[in-house]
């Protein structure tokens, strides 16, 4: 752009142009709010929710005195792993099928492709009535963590089959044939040559499905249950961090101890972000 | 030899069955979705249901019309706060912005994206609804509105949801921006345009289609928002009767009533959530028909 006009040039460029001059203030103007609300909402937060971070926050039974986190910090890593040991395989070999094995132009293809995209539309409430009626009443699992486990890897399902597929395509055809070449088959070249370079990018694929488990409230109320507590199995009922920090808010008894579940949440989310980034980054430099 | 050829047809079939994965998860939801909600639909009556003006759960009332009417303002509200900042953000993104300062600025707009939604609906309950409180009683004192609200309305919801729905708008008209051939824009310089007048006369035209297509992500975020929404937005069961007013979604209403329904009630909700699963494909195939038109163009 121009790069080599000087301020006051620019300046004197926008007094001939008064309009011009008005729709760069404004889009200034507009990038300035975004990044403020962005600050302000974390500073707020923090400012106002670390004095409450004590140690009783994170003792491991919950009571209504405490208003424990660990309970549910404990659940939310639960609920997250088992998410993952269902979604992360299937949406794994999905991708496969769709960049490795799938003739283009398949009308099957055309079909899983309408299919993820509605799955990546549907709002997490709808998740949550369908877990409700499919994993709790008609699976009779009751209100488990396994209901909101598997209803979250439905969920997650769509986010992992794309980032997957990105990363296989992005897999140079010259590895394939160079496997072809040495004598290896079509299933050998897939986990030998192809995944393991595709990696950092289900890596950060598998990050970011990270940050929506823990961030989800609607579609867990419904499927994984409120108890406050560390259920005995994944059959029993348990709530996750972020439903934990809306019942706090929602009671509203807890105000000071919902502040410093949101700084918890927040530094989750923002380390899971960074996490994703810094992975993605090990990705385009190789 | 025979085993491998038969590790690999094996092998073949997993992948075949795990792409299945996602379509069987559509008709699944589907399916009991209508199944369950179809049928309270039909002992309601559609027109009933859908039209109804009360929501009166114990007397057997189930009029909807209240929460779609909310839905549409909140979801309104939410694209004429959040569009206007969200465009001119992606501008100053693809535009504007020194290289610089262009990484971590990025990274910024994709961890509004990650904020969980309660944390959200938290920051609007002890920040906006305080905030909106005042304001409406100073319009009281001013004499402008009769009554001054409570801070839970219409209007709070909707700049928290225009909030929830900039990173959404930002990521697609940035990349639409981008997009755009390069030298649409130095062909405008050429002929004496400014850089402004260049941005928005020439590129903002081209990358059309990419930015509706952001927007329309946008609303479908919005309708289906829940909890931050119930946070603030007051949910009460009546139709909304002004900006500072509270209102309920059709999201809030499956949630706040779902923990104790029973029976008709509870099939009724479910049915709530049918009529927002429709809403939400009819966008998605907005979505879909919008990105076709302009991969083709």
């Amino acid at each position: 752009m121009s790069n080599q006009t000087t301020f006051s040039q620019k300046l004197k460029n926008y007094l001939h142009h008064p309009g011009s001059f008005i729709m760069m203030l404004l889009v200034l103007l507009g990038a300035i709010i975004t990044f403020a609300v962005l600050i302000f909402l974390i500073i707020y937060i923090l400012v106002h929710g670390v004095p409450y971070i004590k140690p009783s926050l994170f003792s491991f039974t919950y009571t209504s005195d405490n208003a424990s986190l660990m309970p549910a910090l404990v659940n939310t890593v639960t609920m997250t792993l088992l998410s993952l040991v269902v979604a992360v395989p299937l949406g794994i070999f999905a991708a496969i099928f769709l960049v490795e094995y799938a003739k283009r132009g398949n009308k099957f293809m055309g079909i899983i492709r309408l299919t993820t995209e509605t799955l990546s539309g549907i709002p997490s409430i709808v998740y949550g009535l369908f877990g409700m009626l499919f994993f709790v009443n008609t699976l009779g699992w009751g209100f488990s963590l396994l209901a909101g486990a598997f209803t979250l890897a439905i969920m997650i399902l769509p986010l992992i089959m794309r980032t997957t597929e990105e990363a296989l395509k992005a897999v140079p055809d010259t590895f394939r044939e160079g496997s072809f070449g040495l004598g290896a088959g079509k299933l050998r070249t897939v986990f030998r040559i192809v995944l393991p370079s595709a990696i950092p990018g289900i890596l950060a694929g598998i990050i970011l499905a990270i940050g929506r488990i823990v961030g989800e409230t609607a579609a867990l109320m419904y499927t994984a249950g409120t108890v406050a507590n560390i259920p005995s199995s994944v059959m029993g009922s348990g709530r996750t961090l972020a439903v934990h920090m809306y019942n706090l808010a929602s009671e509203g008894l807890y105000m000071d101890q919902a502040y410093a579940t949101a700084v918890i949440l927040l530094i989750l989310v923002v380390g899971i972000n960074a996490l994703s980034s810094v992975i993605a980054k090990r990705l385009t430099k190789a | 030899m025979k085993s491998k050829a038969w590790n690999e047809k094996f092998m073949q079939g997993v992948f075949f069955i795990a792409a299945c994965a996602s379509v069987l998860a559509v008709a699944l939801i589907c399916v009991f979705l209508f199944a369950n909600g179809v049928p309270a639909i039909k002992e309601i009556g559609f027109v009933k249901f859908l039209t109804g003006e009360m929501w009166k759960p114990n007397n057997d009332i189930y009029g909807i019309l209240p929460m779609i009417v909310g839905s549409i303002y909140v979801t309104a509200g939410a694209i004429i706060v959040g569009v206007p900042i969200g465009i001119l953000t992606s501008v100053f993104m693809a535009m504007y912005c020194p290289k610089k300062i262009y990484k971590p600025l990025k990274a910024a707009t994709e961890l509004l994206a990650g904020i969980p939604s309660v944390v959200y609906g938290f920051f609007g309950l002890v920040v906006l609804v305080p905030w909106m409180r005042d304001l409406g009683r100073t319009l009281k004192e001013l004499g402008l509105t009769k009554s001054s609200g409570n801070g839970s309305s219409i209007l709070t919801a909707s700049v928290l949801l225009g909030m929830m729905i900039l990173p959404t708008i930002i990521g697609v008209t940035e990349s639409a921006i981008r997009s755009v051939p390069q030298h649409y824009y130095e062909g405008a310089l050429a002929l004496g345009a400014t850089h402004e007048r260049s941005i928005f006369r020439v590129i903002m035209p081209a990358a059309k289609s990419g930015v509706i297509a952001g927007i329309v992500l946008g609303v479908g975020r919005a309708i289906g928002e829940t909890m931050a929404v119930i946070m603030v937005a007051g949910n009460q069961a009546r139709m909304p009767a002004g900006l500072l007013k509270g209102v309920r979604t059709l999201t809030a209403n499956i949630v706040i009533e779902m923990g104790y329904a029973t029976d008709l009630h509870r099939e009724a909700l479910i049915a709530t959530g049918v009529v927002l699963f429709v809403f939400i494909l009819i966008i998605n195939f907005s979505v879909a028909l919008l990105n076709g038109r302009s991969s083709r163009e």
